[in-house]
């Protein structure tokens, strides 16, 4: 079997991510340069593996929350009875991702508190754009002639969405969680302002102790993960795209 | 028997089909030719209610297609579109079970029906019955397309320019085809194109469509020998309409008793091939054969001419 040289780039990524995030002290010769006056050169203030886990927990819920609304919206707007709703689910979910996270946070903090909760708010409206575009896209993108003969043999509308339309705009819908779970990634090192669970810690302790390494750590990790979330999603799509080709 | 009674649709001042009333017979292929515009299409889908009428009514056997929700009808009905608007991410089997998945068959059923569909269409189950669509040529496509309408068994079987996407070579093999199945399955088959010669191939009686209304509905020889009007008279092609009777009728019908000395052609042949074949050859007369190798009698080329007037 062949095996391209981008699989065993990310391979090694993926060894290198876990064997850091297991046994991050044997990584300290790596990043001692990068520290000044002796300080620690590993984030030694919380478990790092368990910062991971937390982030990316707090992401898969906050996308999972994207997914189930910008999908009921998209195909909410794609139905003949819900047409005049585009223009107002549209702005809407313009208005999530051009308001900055911060804001959000600054904005949710008095009215739920510090911790995750602010987080989850700021990345589910920041996630919505992608996936509701995505799915509109996919579902009025279906050929017309398919839409027709399904209509001709019989299915009901919930038979066609079903069976018809989702399978076919599948491929774009994952594509819009994709994209929405790899930029919350990165984002959701914010929420460590306000006391979330998360790598953005480990940035905010490096920032404030002057500690290049620390920024690094969080940052690197953080970055690997979207990199290899995404490449991951990619594949998943393309196993369930095979099925799905337009002709 | 389908009987559409003043079938009207308006969409908002345009009237695209206007009163059309016709009996359309059971068990025979019914066309409707018309120019883009004439509403062919709009009459053909307020059938299955993928339109639904202004006003008027389609009784199917006498039941008014009202009478049930217009997604179990549509499923007692059969539907071909151009493009054959196969599903994409089903496979060949998959696509012909749809009608017979919604209607709650039984798997082994479906299996048998399926099997037997393709064997009818000369698609080697082995081989596409797991293909996807893109896999399959635009013939096979078009096959499928057929199959999975007849899938469950329809009496009628409604075509929107079924052929309107083939190249002529596999266009000619698709109507030959489509012509066993009806004699096969006695389906009743309405079908829509904008392609005279086609009708004129397939009709056991064909409609002329024009604005909206209906012109004429009558056998293919009724139509050329009397024209409703000059829109139906040029429709039909008013140059060749000699040579169109010609093709409607076979050398089995004309012959004549005796035998003569000339080449021999298949009693299954239009006059209007024998007589070419006779112009060809610079021959004046030609022997009947029937399939069975029987002489059914023979054809001269003045026979043959005098069929080729109203």
């Amino acid at each position: 079997m062949k095996i391209s040289t981008s699989a065993v780039l990310r391979l090694v990524a993926l060894l290198v991510l876990v064997a850091f995030l297991v046994s991050p002290q044997s990584f300290a010769p790596l990043f001692a340069p990068l520290t000044q006056y002796g300080a620690p050169p590993i984030y030694d203030q919380g478990n790092l593996a368990v910062l991971t886990l937390a982030q990316l927990a707090t992401v898969c819920v906050a996308a999972a929350a994207s997914t189930l609304v910008a999908v009921s919206l998209g195909i909410l707007v794609t139905r003949p009875a819900g047409k005049q709703f585009l223009p107002l689910s549209r702005t809407l979910v313009n208005i999530g991702q051009t308001f900055p996270p911060v804001a959000v946070l600054a904005v949710t903090v008095p009215l739920v508190g510090f911790g995750e909760k602010p987080t989850l708010i700021a990345l589910f409206a920041y996630g919505l754009l992608p996936i509701f575009e995505n799915t509109i896209t996919g579902l009025k993108t279906c050929p017309p002639q398919v839409l027709e003969a399904a209509a001709g043999m019989g299915m009901s509308a919930g038979q066609r969405l079903r069976s018809v339309e989702l399978p076919l705009a599948m491929p774009l819908i994952l594509e819009g969680i994709r994209l929405s779970l790899v930029i919350n990634v990165g984002t959701a090192t914010i929420g460590s302002t306000v006391a979330a669970k998360g790598l953005g810690e480990v940035i905010i302790a490096g920032l404030l102790s002057n500690n290049t390494a620390f920024v690094l750590q969080g940052g690197l990790v953080t970055g690997l993960i979207a990199v290899l979330l995404y490449d991951a999603l990619a594949a998943l799509e393309r196993r369930v795209c095979r099925s799905v080709q337009f002709d | 028997m389908i009987t559409v009674e003043n079938l009207t649709k308006r969409y908002g001042i345009a009237t695209v089909v206007d009163a059309v009333s016709m009996a359309i017979p059971r068990n025979a292929i019914s066309v409707i030719v018309g120019t883009s515009g004439s509403g062919k299409s709009t009459l053909l889908r307020m059938i299955n209610r993928l339109v639904e009428p202004s006003s008027g009514r389609v009784l199917i056997d006498g039941a008014d297609t009202r009478s049930e929700p217009a997604h179990l009808l549509r499923r007692r009905i059969g539907y071909v579109i151009q493009g054959h608007g196969l599903f994409p991410h089903r496979t060949v089997a998959e696509n012909i079970a749809t009608v017979p998945r919604l209607l709650g068959w039984e798997d082994a059923r479906i299996r048998a029906r399926v099997e037997e569909l393709l064997q009818v269409f000369q698609l080697d189950p082995a081989k596409y019955a797991d293909a996807f669509p893109h896999q399959l040529s635009g013939g096979q496509q078009q096959r499928v397309g057929v199959a999975r309408a007849l899938a469950a068994e329809p009496a009628v079987l409604l075509m929107d320019e079924p052929f309107g996407a083939l190249d002529p070579i596999i266009r000619a093999k698709a109507q030959e085809d489509l012509l066993d199945i009806q004699r096969r399955f006695g389906t009743t088959i309405v079908l829509v194109t904008h392609d005279m010669d086609e009708a004129f191939r397939l009709g056991s009686h064909v409609a002329v469509m024009s604005v909206g209304k209906l012109l004429q509905f009558d056998r293919p020889a009724a139509l050329l020998r009397h024209p409703a009007d000059d829109f139906v008279a040029r429709m039909t092609g008013a140059s060749d309409r000699a040579m169109k009777l010609l093709s409607l009728m076979t050398a089995g019908e004309a012959a004549l008793p005796g035998v003569c000395d000339g080449p021999t052609v298949a009693a299954s042949a239009s006059l209007r091939d024998v007589l070419s074949e006779l112009l060809w050859s610079g021959r004046g007369a030609a022997m009947v054969m029937g399939e069975d190798g029987i002489a059914r009698g023979h054809l001269t080329v003045a026979a043959i001419l005098e069929r080729a007037r109203p």
